[in-house]
């Protein structure tokens, strides 16, 4: 009786190590790397194509395809934990580049070859002289307007402010509004942001914040002034996820957004418009200025803890290789590298309003479409508290300059703490 | 011979072992550790390491208005669901109770909410409550009814998102309710009827009373998980417009994944278990008044 209970208890305790003899027999047999996509469209090409680097490098690649903000979370949460086992990622340089290098969570890049990429691009991931993220996606923002509709009120493309707040004007009759655009607080900040710069604001300025400028101020007073009187209802909620929708349904004449959504636009089995009738034009000039946003959107790099480090950088270059970049573009995906922008090929099939829009904001826009610090979640809630009270009145309120005042000493305040204030 | 002794001697403690590392593991130390991050000012966003600075973060914590809003908030939206599920609750439950053609196709489509996964629910009512594509204010348009933003609208948002909790939890407290009725004892129905009581007196001095220690047995559940609540308020509004539906859970997720202010996030969630903790004893005293 007794030896059976305690072959019984031998015997489980055998079973529950099996998992170990397991993993020793197979470490040997080939390398193994984890890498964390987003679900972006970039992501998704890249699935599709592990198989082919499987096959060619005999490293075997485990997956795994997060959202954007869970993609954040979960490389935040393994890594402040120190238990990651994450070998490359893909990042958003200028939502949370900064942190992670301040963490050093990023392994350096010392020998990848950068040539093929704007150097303002690569900058914003370097520290000290040493750059961490391989940029792989720009977007900037565009105005996706209805042909038909515009035709229709004979009006043209707007190319001015004034131009755009009467187009939308003329444009918002029969249930259609004449302008969305991102309203839901945190997540309009970034689109909001082309609107400051036209009026010669911004959002930072030497490490200090000044969106609480008269010139800031009265690119917010427009925004809400656009969007409270000719936008979408329930626009104070939206983000691009709710926007897109009553876009292809055909409820709103114009959008003004990031430059990554035209292909799911023009998509037939998404939309309930001909992509005919879908224009891509650029964001309107301001009072005092022409410089929308242009930003490296994602980037990919490699985990500092990355004990497998040679397959690692082997996956980030072929992830980040100019032949994927040509693919990418294929797809309607707006790559960072150079020369898939002048390669022959591409330039045949691309829509001719993506390929002047880029070259406009390549040439006159800002590589940043929100305040680029480590707290930048915390700040776009500040931020997102004054754009909202702005569409709330129609861009009237009369406690807008307080409001704005307050937030930007309040944003003022996490660049002191993070150790960033005035640099 | 030793060894199989030992095995022997503590077989006791061995096959509970498991059970007992779990719930260390994944409960006590969670909560303890918890309970520690909200003594440092640990922020991602700084590189710094954490330090211990005593009750540094619960004064950051209770100078902020968001955090009182968002606690006035976590009962407002507790309270109002937890009373209406009640109400609803138990009368669909007495209703159930009696035999009528169709019944177990009732209690069957009652059933439904309950299995369904609260962020799909989220995304299904986020379509329904669309104020330019949304069925229901296309419905009241036909009715000639003044449309709403839903939860896209400051003043509608908290409403808007108590009826999705109701919508899913009213179920719940109906098969309790009814599972109490189904074993209420006879006998004082008996003597009722012996003494003419009419139907009015028999479910507000007989049943009701009789019931009240299920009823509030599904409200101390209920009203845990609507304290805590946080996909469908998270995957429908992300607390918004603006702040105008976070509540402490929400809150709290914000400030260590989207600030990163672990320290201080803690903090919010020990206020979190105080409350939950706090109600839980408090109901459980009441029911054991009622026992009695």
């Amino acid at each position: 009786m007794k030896t059976k209970r305690l072959l019984v208890v031998l015997l489980l305790a055998l079973l529950l190590a099996l998992p170990l003899f397991a993993q020793g027999t197979k470490e040997a047999a080939k390398p193994e790397i984890r890498v964390l996509l987003a679900n972006h469209p970039y992501g998704e090409l890249l699935k599709t194509k592990i198989p082919e680097f499987e096959a060619q490098t005999g490293i075997k690649v485990n997956y795994e395809s997060l959202q954007e903000s869970q993609l954040t979370q979960k490389l935040t949460t393994e890594f402040a934990t120190k238990s990651s086992t994450v070998d490359v990622f893909m990042t958003r340089p200028l939502q949370e580049g900064l942190m992670f290098n301040k963490n050093g969570w990023y392994e350096g890049l010392s020998t990848y070859g950068f040539s093929d990429y704007p150097a303002n691009t690569v900058d914003i991931g370097r520290k000290d002289g040493v750059a961490y993220i391989v940029p792989l996606v720009t977007e900037w923002q565009v105005l996706y307007y209805r042909k038909d509709l515009f035709a229709k009120a004979g009006l043209s493309v707007p190319t001015t402010f004034t131009e755009l707040e009467n187009a939308a004007k003329v444009l918002t009759r029969d249930g259609v509004a004449g302008i969305a655009s991102r309203g839901s607080g945190a997540a309009a900040v970034t689109q909001l942001s082309s609107y400051v710069y036209n009026y010669g604001g911004n959002y930072l300025d030497g490490g200090k914040a000044v969106f609480d400028t008269p010139e800031a101020i009265e690119g917010i007073r427009y925004y809400g002034r656009l969007l409270g009187s000719y936008g979408p209802q329930g626009v104070t909620s939206m983000s691009w996820e709710n926007i897109m929708p009553v876009f292809q349904a055909g409820k709103a004449a114009m959008w003004t957004d990031a430059s990554v959504f035209y292909g799911q636009i023009v998509d037939p089995t998404k939309t309930s418009i001909p992509a005919a009738d879908i224009g891509v034009a650029q964001l309107p000039r301001g009072p005092k200025g022409d410089s929308p946003f242009i930003v490296v959107s994602w980037g990919m790099a490699m985990s500092s803890a990355s004990k497998n480090k040679d397959a690692a950088k082997l996956f980030l270059d072929w992830a980040t290789s100019k032949e994927l970049a040509k693919e990418g573009m294929f797809a309607n995906i707006t790559m960072a590298r150079d020369s898939a922008w002048a390669d022959k090929e591409v330039r045949a099939i691309m829509n001719p309003g993506l390929v002047e829009t880029q070259a406009h904001a390549a040439k006159n826009g800002y590589p940043f479409d929100r305040p680029f610090m480590s707290a930048v979640g915390a700040a776009r809630d500040l931020i997102g508290e004054v754009i909202i009270e702005s569409i709330n009145t129609k861009g009237t309120s009369t406690r807008l300059e307080a409001l704005a005042h307050e937030k930007a000493r309040a944003v003022d305040e996490l660049l002191k703490a993070d150790g960033e204030y005035g640099i | 011979m030793v060894r199989q002794g030992f095995v022997e001697r503590h077989l006791r403690i061995l096959f509970p072992l498991p059970a007992v590392i779990f719930v260390v593991v994944l409960m006590v130390f969670p909560v303890g550790y918890t309970f520690f991050l909200s003594f440092t000012n640990w922020t991602l966003t700084s590189g710094r390491p954490l330090e211990v600075v005593g009750l540094k973060s619960y004064l950051q914590v209770l100078k902020e208005p968001r955090f009182v809003q968002a606690l006035g908030r976590t009962f407002y939206f507790t309270f109002a669901s937890v009373i209406v599920e009640m109400l609803l609750g138990t009368t669909l439950a007495l209703i159930l109770h009696r035999n009528f053609v169709g019944k177990g196709l009732m209690k069957t489509l009652l059933l439904l909410p309950l299995v369904a996964t609260p962020v799909a629910i989220g995304i299904v009512f986020n379509l329904f409550y669309d104020p330019t594509i949304g069925i229901l204010n296309y419905v009241l348009s036909v009715l000639g009814l003044p449309q709403s933003g839903w939860v896209s609208d400051a003043k509608t948002v908290m409403p808007s998102l108590i009826i999705v909790d109701i919508w899913q939890w009213t179920p719940m407290i109906t098969i309790i309710v009814l599972a109490g009725l189904a074993g209420l004892s006879t006998e004082p129905y008996e003597s009722a009827m012996v003494d003419g009581a009419n139907s009015r007196q028999v479910l507000f001095r007989i049943t009701l009373p009789m019931l009240m220690p299920t009823i509030l047995t599904a409200v101390i559940l209920r009203a845990i998980d609507a304290l805590k609540t946080y996909d469908i308020i998270y995957s429908m509004t992300r607390g918004g417009p603006g702040y105008t539906s976070e509540n402490l859970n929400v809150l709290a997720f914000k400030y260590s994944f989207e600030y990163f202010r672990m320290g201080q996030s803690a903090v919010m969630l020990v206020f979190l278990f105080i409350i939950v903790m706090a109600f839980s004893l408090l109901v459980m005293r009441l029911r054991r008044i009622f026992e009695m």
